[in-house]
């Protein structure tokens, strides 16, 4: 089944299935990268498109140049060490393109 | 319709506070102050306030089982769905300006479940306004690290062969769980399908029961 992309991304720099890393990074300012996720491992579950850069809108600009928008999905296992529920649970979270890295 | 001022990501302090327990966060405090100078200036009146409100509810109400009966009824429709929520929502008439839906499946391996950790992003175009749980701290913050503490809590026991996903709509998606369709349900009328639709169980914190 194709899953919905909203906008073409030819310019991006992962596919659906890539193992990526998210950036454990800590800037100050407006992010949409929860922190609970940052460091962590995971795989490209979509391509959600190419979105005004949510970082840079939050504080009036024009939010170009315009991000990749993916859906990774990380086992909780990896996310929370001490996670109590099986080993086959995931949680899949939207990542902007430069928050992630390949792993 | 999608960004609500209120409770978009633009100010992530004021989710250091439940909306439901505890004193008003910084954010709630400037707000409400801004009202009542809006209102003793004469800009605004409490009762427009109160009005545009009550609009809201009119204008997205909760569409959600009514969509998601057509998908039970019919599997053309729900792969459309599955597909491009926003597209199959057009198809079926029903316009979600600005929300970029996502649905997800529940399946006999695979149950979903629905948060914003950042603020409350929800899928208002379809579902109408969020439910205060939605918005609690305690929600955002446990749901995404003991999900099926939280969902036993609503009632509804995962078992552990079963993968609980959780999607944290954080960003720029929105999205709706597609349940199963419960047995004994078969020959209902699409109407009387809706009726066990409950928005929780679109959100995925229960599931319909015939």
């Amino acid at each position: 089944m194709k899953a919905s992309a909203y906008t073409d991304a030819p310019a991006r720099r992962f596919d659906v299935g890539d193992r990526v890393r998210v950036k454990r990074s800590f800037p100050p300012g407006h992010r949409r990268t929860p922190h609970y996720i940052r460091g962590k491992h995971g795989v490209v579950e979509r391509v959600c498109g190419v979105f005004p850069n949510p970082e840079e809108l939050a504080y009036g600009f024009d939010g170009e140049p315009k991000r990749v928008l993916y859906r990774v999905r990380f086992k909780q296992t990896e996310v929370w060490p001490d996670y109590a529920g099986p080993e086959r649970d995931w949680i899949e979270i939207e990542i902007y393109e430069h928050w992630l890295e390949k792993a | 319709m999608s960004h609500d001022p209120h409770d978009d990501h633009h100010h992530p302090k004021a989710h250091g506070r439940d909306f439901d327990e505890g004193p008003p966060s910084e954010y709630e405090i400037m707000s409400r102050a801004m009202q009542e100078l809006l209102e003793a200036k004469g800009v605004i009146s409490a009762e427009q306030i109160r009005r545009r409100m009550e609009q809201f509810e009119q204008d997205f109400p909760h569409r959600g089982a009514k969509v998601i009966a057509h998908a039970w009824a019919d599997a053309a429709f729900r792969r459309r769905l599955l597909e491009d929520g926003k597209a199959a929502c057009a198809q079926f008439g029903l316009d979600l300006e600005a929300d970029r839906l996502i649905a997800v499946e529940n399946t006999p391996q695979v149950h979903n479940v629905i948060v914003c950790t950042l603020c409350s992003c929800y899928p208002r175009a379809l579902l109408g306004m969020p439910p205060t749980w939605y918005k609690s701290e305690n929600y955002r913050k446990r749901v995404v690290r003991e999900p099926r503490a939280v969902l036993r809590e609503f009632g509804t026991v995962i078992p552990d062969d079963v993968t609980v996903r959780v999607h944290d709509s954080n960003a720029d998606m929105r999205y709706v769980v597609v349940p199963m369709r419960p047995a004994g349900t078969e020959g209902w009328s699409e109407e009387k399908l809706a009726g066990i639709i409950t928005r929780d169980s679109l959100v995925g914190v229960t599931v319909p029961k015939a």
